[in-house]
């Protein structure tokens, strides 16, 4: 393309709510799936501080059981669906093609509709709680976030959470679909598969995964609406069904959602280590299969969820043995990460303290999981407060963290400032601390046999509630540090250089920071 | 914006995206609204906005590619987004199927006391004996007869293993630049695509009318209809889609060497065609 075109062409950015509603721009929709996220973060956060606050101590003070049990469901649904899904789709709308050097996304309309399906979708979700006027009688989904029938048939409002989540997956599949054919279509000359950096091989593999489980969700959910409001019988025994039918094909879905919630985390922390630590990733290949083993992986393993509904011993002892295997190819993803930062020159700037933590805290999650694996010993966890500790190491310490860490890294390049450095290191050591206070005592309160999603406990659960409760009200405050923090940083700050940090590499720091409107407009060649 | 001659293209600021989320907002809200006791009228406004959503994004789209602003790696992303959407859709199918197997390999044998089931069967339901096809222990819906394999399933199986044969047809037509080829090609296979719909719904009528197998006539009614119904409407859109095809084939789009739109019409067909092959004899033959 020749300079003048560029001139021409170079139009001014749109101005006012039109240029959000109808943008065809990675930056802009990226901009607005990492602000949606963050602000269904603070709800969903919200619900969480109200669970802890029931919590706080025994017997019933603050909530009545339905309105606590609204609160689980709609924590976990918002928090899954509407805060780490989007917000990693953000940093791929900003990211990929920024990491690949492509003009846009492959198809920048589509793009658009992906993002503006989710505020509809949340609407559609969160309405029915407001339904009677006030909070206490509220109408919203109370059967926990898995929606296992036959509860979740008996919700007189189902019919809007199975539209809501046809909206959110009829979303995801067309972002997975937008980000699979960016990434096989639109790479720079002389940028192989092999060549790509980290986070976008993660991102190729977790498109392949959600467009493979999303239609699986809605499947379920479709028979969940034809089971209440049109007389089917699938998870009815009565009529020949099976109420277990619905939790194999929901897991199905649902254990690879948890790497679909994951693997981009590991691809921003296999950014962000190399360029602190001063050395090229160790392993980039393993590093590749690794995750590719773990996305087939995880379509055989589904039932290690459903140890105690009644499987026969063969599928007991399968599932076990599928399961334990995942924690080969993450070993060799941890084993990665440690071994580039060995004899690295280590700085720790801000989004290096997030992916050592992420490293550190995963992997306790990591190994929670693999106890929970264990089939003879789930028994004894299963619907504990232990599974309630392990899956928040790896989404909060894990899938949250990851994306903190992202932001941190690309926040300069995205505005053009840095950042402060002194309430980025609050809100990082207020996080960090925060969140062990409050999932930390967990494992010992599941151990001790105190079960999940329940709205009161016995007197002897009281201190370690007491101690989950101080912490996630720290987290959940801490979080407006970070907001604070981004508002001050796109409003101004210390010029970012084009390059950010020393030990960047990639595309993406090729370019002026903040990231001009139309990117590599032309290809730039990757030797 | 940046769309110089040989560039990728990349589209102006769109209002069709946003104009879909409420059409979809309100078709699915609406049908919620109606399930609630309300009237069907926001389903129907939903629609209507998606119906104009449509033709106006396809429209530009249209209107685009015959302009020549795509080039060839364009048409890949298109390729590329047709071949994964297609796979979604038969995880979708996948799920469904995955379920009737669920049923008839494990949880109906566990129902009559298979494995180490016997003392829930002798406490539950002990006069239930495992069978296929089961409207369950509750003998739900009443009894009913299937569908015979080798009847009009029969007849279908031929008119879409037909319908696949005349679409390749129209492609070596459109290929060859022989224009009348690729209508008369897109011509029969739509014919034959809404001959099957025809026939499915005469088939409705009668396992309705005749044989009370109904959609609520336990889990076999259930998994019969979700399957065949949902496959049906695949069969319809499909069918729209190569009138599109047809109507644009007759108005001189397309030529021997681009014609994507068309391409992705004929591979959504072969897909349908697949998943009825999986119907028939899981479904109608296997039973
Ligand atoms: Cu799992």
């Amino acid at each position: 393309m020749t300079a003048t075109t560029h001139e021409e062409h170079h139009d001014e950015i749109p101005t006012g709510i039109k240029r959000w509603l109808f943008t065809t721009n990675h930056k802009d929709i990226g901009t607005m799936y990492l602000w949606f996220s963050f602000i269904m973060l603070l709800i969903g956060g919200l619900f969480a501080l109200v669970i802890r606050a029931e919590l706080f101590q025994p017997g019933m003070q603050v909530v009545d059981p339905n309105f606590f049990n609204m609160m689980t469901t709609l924590h976990g649904l918002v928090m899954v669906f509407g805060a780490i899904m989007p917000a990693f789709v953000g940093l791929a709308n900003w990211q990929i093609p920024l990491m690949v050097g492509a003009p846009d996304m492959a198809l920048p309309r589509m793009n658009n509709w992906s993002f503006w399906i989710l505020p509809f979708a949340g609407f559609m979700l969160l309405a029915p709680m407001f339904v009677g006027g006030n909070f206490a009688s509220g109408q919203g989904p109370a059967f926990g976030w898995t929606f296992y029938e036959p509860l979740s048939g008996q919700y007189d409002k189902l019919v809007f959470f199975v539209f809501a989540v046809h909206l959110l997956g009829f979303s995801s599949i067309m972002g997975s679909i937008n980000i699979i054919a960016t990434i096989l279509n639109m790479r720079a000359p002389g940028m192989t598969l092999m060549k790509m950096p980290m986070f976008v091989w993660t991102w190729l593999i977790t498109a392949f995964l959600l467009i493979a489980v999303m239609p699986v969700l809605a499947g379920v959910v479709t028979m969940m609406l034809t089971d209440k409001y049109f007389g089917t019988s699938f998870f009815d025994a009565a009529g020949g069904g099976d109420p277990v039918l619905f939790q194999h094909v929901f897991w199905f879905f649902g254990h690879p959602e948890v790497y679909i919630m994951i693997l981009p985390a590991f691809g921003v922390v296999s950014e962000i280590i190399p360029t602190f630590a001063r050395k090229k990733l160790f392993g980039y290949a393993s590093m590749v299969y690794a995750t590719a083993s773990i996305a087939f992986l995880s379509f055989i393993v589904w039932a290690h969820h459903m140890f105690t509904v009644g499987m026969p011993v063969a599928g007991e002892l399968y599932f076990m043995y599928a399961t334990v295997l995942i924690a080969v190819p993450t070993g060799v993803k941890v084993f990665n990460w440690i071994s580039t930062m060995y004899r690295g020159s280590m700085t720790y700037e801000i989004p290096m303290l997030w992916a050592l933590c992420f490293v550190i805290l995963f992997t306790i999650g990591g190994f929670s999981g693999l106890m929970l694996g264990v089939a003879p010993a789930d028994f004894q966890y299963h619907d504990t407060y232990f599974v309630v500790a392990h899956f928040h190491y790896v989404l909060v310490s894990g899938s949250l963290f990851g994306l903190f860490a992202g932001v941190y890294y690309w926040l300069p390049k995205w505005t053009g400032n840095m950042y402060s450095n002194g309430l980025a290191q609050l809100h990082f050591w207020l996080s960090t601390i925060a969140m062990n206070l409050t999932f930390f005592p967990m494992h010992f309160t599941g151990l001790a046999g105190m079960p999940r999603r329940y709205a009161d406990y016995p007197l002897q659960f009281t201190e370690f509630n007491v101690m989950s409760s101080v912490g996630a009200f720290m987290f959940g405050f801490s979080q407006l540090i970070f907001l604070w923090l981004v508002i001050k940083t796109i409003k101004g700050g210390e010029k970012a250089t084009d390059r950010v940090w020393e030990g960047s590499h990639g595309l993406e720091w090729t370019i002026p920071s903040p990231a001009p409107y139309h990117s590599f407009t032309t290809a730039p060649e990757v030797k | 914006m940046s769309q110089a001659a040989g560039g990728y293209y990349l589209p102006e600021p769109s209002k069709w995206p946003i104009i879909g989320s409420i059409g979809l907002f309100l078709m699915t809200g609406g049908f919620g609204l109606y399930l609630m006791g309300m009237s069907m009228i926001t389903m129907y406004i939903g629609m209507a906005v998606l119906v104009y959503m449509l033709f106006g994004w396809f429209g530009t789209v249209i209107k685009e590619s015959e302009g020549g602003l795509y080039n060839d790696q364009v048409d890949m992303s298109f390729r590329m987004s047709m071949g994964w959407f297609i796979f979604s859709e038969v995880m979708f199918f996948a799920a469904f199927f995955g379920a009737l197997y669920y049923i008839r390999v494990f949880a109906d044998p566990w129902l009559g006391g298979a494995g180490n089931n016997l003392m829930t069967h002798d406490w539950l339901y002990p006069e239930y004996t495992s069978t296929w096809p089961t409207n369950g222990p509750g003998n739900v819906g009443g009894d009913f007869q299937t569908m015979g394999a080798w009847g009009i399933p029969a007849i279908n199986t031929l008119i879409l293993l037909t319908s696949g044969a005349t679409v390749t047809w129209a492609h070596w037509g459109l290929k060859k630049d022989n224009r009348s080829q690729l209508i008369l090609g897109l011509f029969l296979t739509v014919a034959l695509g809404f001959l099957f719909v025809g026939f499915q719904a005469y088939e409705y009528i009668h396992a309705y009318n005749d044989l009370n197998l109904k959609l609520t006539s336990g889990v076999y009614g259930s998994t019969f209809y979700m399957l065949t119904g949902f496959h049906g409407l695949h069969v319809t859109i499909g069918a729209i889609m190569l009138l599109v095809m047809l109507f644009r084939s007759m108005k001189g789009h397309f030529t021997h060497e681009n014609h994507f739109a068309f391409e992705a019409a004929a591979w959504y067909w072969h897909f349908v065609d697949v998943v009825w092959l999986g119907l028939f004899i899981f479904v109608y033959w296997l039973v």
